[in-house]
């Protein structure tokens, strides 16, 4: 048998115009965790869906276990023994946890469906993997962690050699990352293989053995996890070398406060408590971070701001008028910008130009009004501006914004709430799904606002984001405000209040 | 500015596949009147030859087309307009009703005021009240989240009975034996201007809700919102754009245009007022705005195409025993057909980009 359990020779896949892969090699040994490391777009996922049968490579080969494959659907991969979890996981929630795991699967020839002998089965395995799992629990019961480590599970019921991790840990707490390592752990010293997808440097050194970086579609380096360092990898990954630190002024903490949230409660779109009684302050000149899992209120504490949602409960300031339950246009007139969490379903109209979409958080103000008609000539010039000083790459202001790259249209997003100088910036997930270069940008472009005076509330999923940018640290956890730190609080800290546990009161400043 | 050309190529484009899809459309559509011309055993070069000279072979034929293409550009207008804040409006017609009725009962009731202030009464009457009649549905969605194709289909029943209503009741001529209003006073007329023709004043107010129509949503600041609600209601709601405002406002405008198209028909043409007077402009409308992709220039062109097609199958009927209804059948194969392929057209495009993203991760 040959050393590698998978090989991929020359593998390269076009769609239309772009190139997603370009004659990539990957190899990966018996028993090994194999980082699959690089930037958003760099074709980490595609390779991964031509290796599960999701596309077709357009050149290329596929060996595994030393014979050469023909993958055209994923059955053929779950036929080799391959298993893939999903960024975005794949499960029914309304059907229990066996359902989900017998799903697709061919059973015995009787038609009637054994649910009880599978469930034994399940529980067999689980327990073999030190894993507790009620196969008989709705999906919808279990949390973030517990669906993946069902996913996982999912994939060894069926037999699975190789494990494809697209970005596991999202999605996780700090906590919950180390129990998914635990896992990899366990699955490795099985015999089992498995592949990690990641852009998280940390991550994809401390759990894997080797490392294969891509790079703009194709092969950039493979090396050992354990012969390079943080930066060396962080280079061949973007480039160039990476520049974390951003430009922080001094701007005193005696500022006016500009937004002051007392008591507010809400209730979420699904009618159920969304806010449960949440206190803040921030002040002109700081960036107040909001780190918590995603999904514990983040999104509904900005849109009681903005007053995209009603609050059932307390007090909403902003530069000292009580703008609670305000219209959204009047919050927006209180020169508050908003830097939606949903850019495509909030931020933009996708089938409108960059001017156009520069007019929608603008169209109230006088400057782009001549009466009733819209004064197309500011708008147009304030647009090419936003272009100009956000680097927007785009083939002109004209442009329906859906032609842009996500980074060019979260800068062109980011540009026009700068550019109307905000008195408060609500940055929500600013540099989501968006390149090194590109979050390193706008991170400067916040940092900047800050630094002007501007109070920024700044909501991320990404702990080293909120670390590296907050003056001060909110951990949201199930609509409530657990603990307000420093930034300079351990991240295990920060982990254990994302997972609701209270910090200690020596901890608890300002 | 580096790449304006590539830009306006881009659009060029978009619109010449707009103008293909609509002239294959009508193009396959005609082909299969044809057919069914000739399953009759007819000659379809007869009909067509008798659909050139009953809209564009003489000048009285001109004016057909056009007197009939002002009520259908309204139509159209009043689907377009609606359709670009996100709504379907079916209810022209019953809009075209109430206008129609309301001009006429002004036309009637109103007495002793001069041309033309008193036509200008009727047409804002008919406007005012065909508006109405369309913002009951606006105002029906946005306070009871009433699906506003099913009320303003329901709405032109009651459009429809009302207006049969007044007529055989309130302003009935009681001359007549047939339940149908008197003759509208010449002062509330549309006039008829061009000699030969029947064109009237209507089309020249007409021309003036396209020009509207255009400014208005390219224009102005409150089209921009509603374009913006129309394309997607979760950004204007984040923008602080009042959705229901323009819901309700864009089915007035629709309701208003429809009004106008029955003004026109009632005392631009008909002059009297019958029952069941709207030979169905209302949902010919919907396939002129189809075929013309909701834009100025397009439902200009495709009214003047539906216009010439409804003159000149009454000149086939007459010459050739074809049934107009035979030109009806044409005129709903154009919108099966350009549904048709703007759906294909819209998957291949869907097809496309799902891959890119898909592939490209961002």
């Amino acid at each position: 048998m040959s050393e590698y359990i998978l090989e991929m020779k020359g593998v390269s896949k076009y769609f239309a115009h772009v190139r997603a892969n370009y004659k990539v090699d990957l190899q990966v040994r018996r028993g090994e965790v194999m980082a699959l490391l690089g930037e958003n777009g760099a074709g980490k996922t595609t390779l991964m869906n031509i290796l599960y049968g999701l596309y077709a490579p357009s050149e290329g080969e596929i060996f595994f276990n030393g014979e050469k494959v023909n993958i055209k659907e994923p059955q053929d991969a779950i036929k080799h023994g391959i298993g893939m979890v999903h960024q975005h996981f794949m499960l029914v929630q309304a059907l229990s946890v066996i359902e989900n795991v017998v799903l697709g699967m061919k059973g015995s020839k009787s038609p009637r469906l054994d649910l009880n002998e599978a469930a034994d089965r399940l529980k067999e395995l689980a327990a073999k993997y030190s894993m507790e799992i009620n196969p008989w629990a709705k999906v919808w019961q279990l949390s973030v962690g517990q669906q993946q480590r069902l996913e996982i599970l999912k994939a060894l019921y069926r037999g699975a050699q190789l494990f494809i991790l697209d970005e596991p840990t999202a999605v996780l707490t700090p906590q919950e990352v180390e129990g998914l390592f635990d896992m990899i752990r366990l699955l490795k010293s099985e015999g089992k293989t498995i592949i990690f997808i990641s852009h998280k440097l940390n991550e994809v050194l401390s759990i894997c053995d080797r490392i294969t970086v891509l790079r703009l579609g194709e092969n950039q380096a493979i090396c050992n996890a354990s012969e390079i360092t943080k930066d060396e990898l962080a280079e061949l990954m973007v480039g160039r070398p990476l520049n974390n630190e951003r430009h922080r002024e001094d701007t005193g903490d005696d500022n006016p406060v500009v937004l002051k949230l007392e008591g507010v409660t809400c209730n979420n779109s699904d009618g159920l408590p969304g806010l449960k009684g949440i206190d803040l302050e921030i002040r002109g000149g700081e960036i107040l971070g909001i780190a918590g899992v995603d999904g514990n209120g983040q999104r509904e504490l900005a849109e009681v701001i903005t007053g995209m949602t009603h609050v059932t409960g307390g007090k909403v300031t902003i530069s000292g008028d009580d703008m609670t339950n305000a219209d959204p246009i009047d919050i927006w007139k209180k020169d508050v910008s908003h830097v939606p969490e949903d850019r495509h379903k909030h931020g933009v109209v996708l089938g409108m130009d960059l001017v156009e979409n520069n007019l929608l958080i603008n169209h109230f103000r006088k400057e782009f009004q001549k009466g009733p008609f819209v004064d197309w000539k500011a708008i147009e010039k304030d647009t090419e501006e936003i272009i100009t000083d956000y680097h927007v790459k785009t083939a002109g202001k004209n442009e329906l914004i859906k032609n842009l790259s996500g980074g060019n249209q979260q800068k062109m997003v980011i540009g026009r709430a700068l550019e109307r100088d905000p008195k408060l910036l609500l940055a929500l997930h600013p540099t989501r799904g968006l390149d090194i270069g590109a979050t390193e940008y706008i991170q400067q472009c916040i940092m900047d606002q800050r630094n002007k005076g501007v109070a920024v509330l700044l909501v991320s999923t990404e702990l080293d984001e909120v670390i590296s940018m907050s003056d001060r640290i909110a951990v949201m956890y199930e609509g409530r405000i657990i603990g307000i730190v420093p930034p300079t609080t351990s991240i295990s800290d920060i982990g254990l209040m994302m997972a609701g546990v209270e910090p200690d009161k020596k901890d608890d400043q300002e | 500015m580096p790449g304006s050309g590539k830009q306006a190529k881009t659009k060029l484009k978009q619109s010449l596949s707009s103008l293909l899809i609509g002239v294959v459309a009508l193009l396959l559509a005609l082909a299969c009147g044809c057919l069914i011309i000739m399953i009759m055993g007819k000659s379809p070069l007869a009909a067509f030859n008798a659909i050139y000279l009953g809209s564009i072979g003489s000048k009285a034929a001109i004016g057909e087309t056009i007197v009939k293409a002002a009520p259908l550009m309204l139509t159209a207008m009043a689907f377009a307009v609606t359709f670009k804040c996100g709504l379907l409006n079916i209810g022209a017609e019953g809009q075209i009703y109430m206008g129609g009725m309301a001009a006429m009962t002004v036309a009637q009731v109103v007495k002793g005021v001069p041309y033309p202030l008193h036509m200008i009464l009727c047409v804002i009457a008919g406007m005012l009240v065909g508006g109405i009649w369309g913002g009951i549905a606006g105002w029906l969605k946005v306070r009871f989240k009433a699906d506003e194709m099913i009320t303003t289909i329901m709405l032109n029943y009651i459009g429809l009975q009302f207006a049969n209503f007044m007529v055989t009741n309130v302003i009935r001529d009681p001359a007549a034996s047939l339940p149908q209003s008197a003759r509208a006073p010449e002062s509330a007329q549309l006039t008829q201007f061009i000699s030969g023709t029947r064109i009237h004043v209507g089309v020249i107010f007409a021309a003036i809700c396209l020009a509207f129509y255009y400014i208005f949503l390219w224009k102005t600041t409150a089209g921009y919102r509603t374009r913006v609600v129309g394309m997607n209601q979760h950004a204007a709601h984040f923008a602080g754009i009042n959705s229901k405002k323009h819901v309700v406002l864009a089915m007035f405008m629709a309701g208003a245009f429809s009004g106008l198209a029955g003004v026109c028909e009632i005392l631009g043409l008909q002059i009297r007022m019958l029952q069941s007077f709207s030979p169905g402009y209302g949902f010919d409308g919907i396939a002129v705005a189809m075929l013309g992709n909701n834009s100025p220039l397009g439902i200009l062109i495709s009214s003047l195409m539906f216009g010439a097609l409804k003159a000149g199958s009454n000149m086939m009927q007459i010459v050739t025993q074809i049934p107009t209804a035979t030109i009806s059948l044409v005129q709903g194969l154009v919108i099966l057909f350009v549904v048709a392929s703007r759906f294909l057209v819209d998957r291949a495009e869907k097809r496309g980009n799902k891959k890119l993203a898909k592939g490209g991760n961002r």
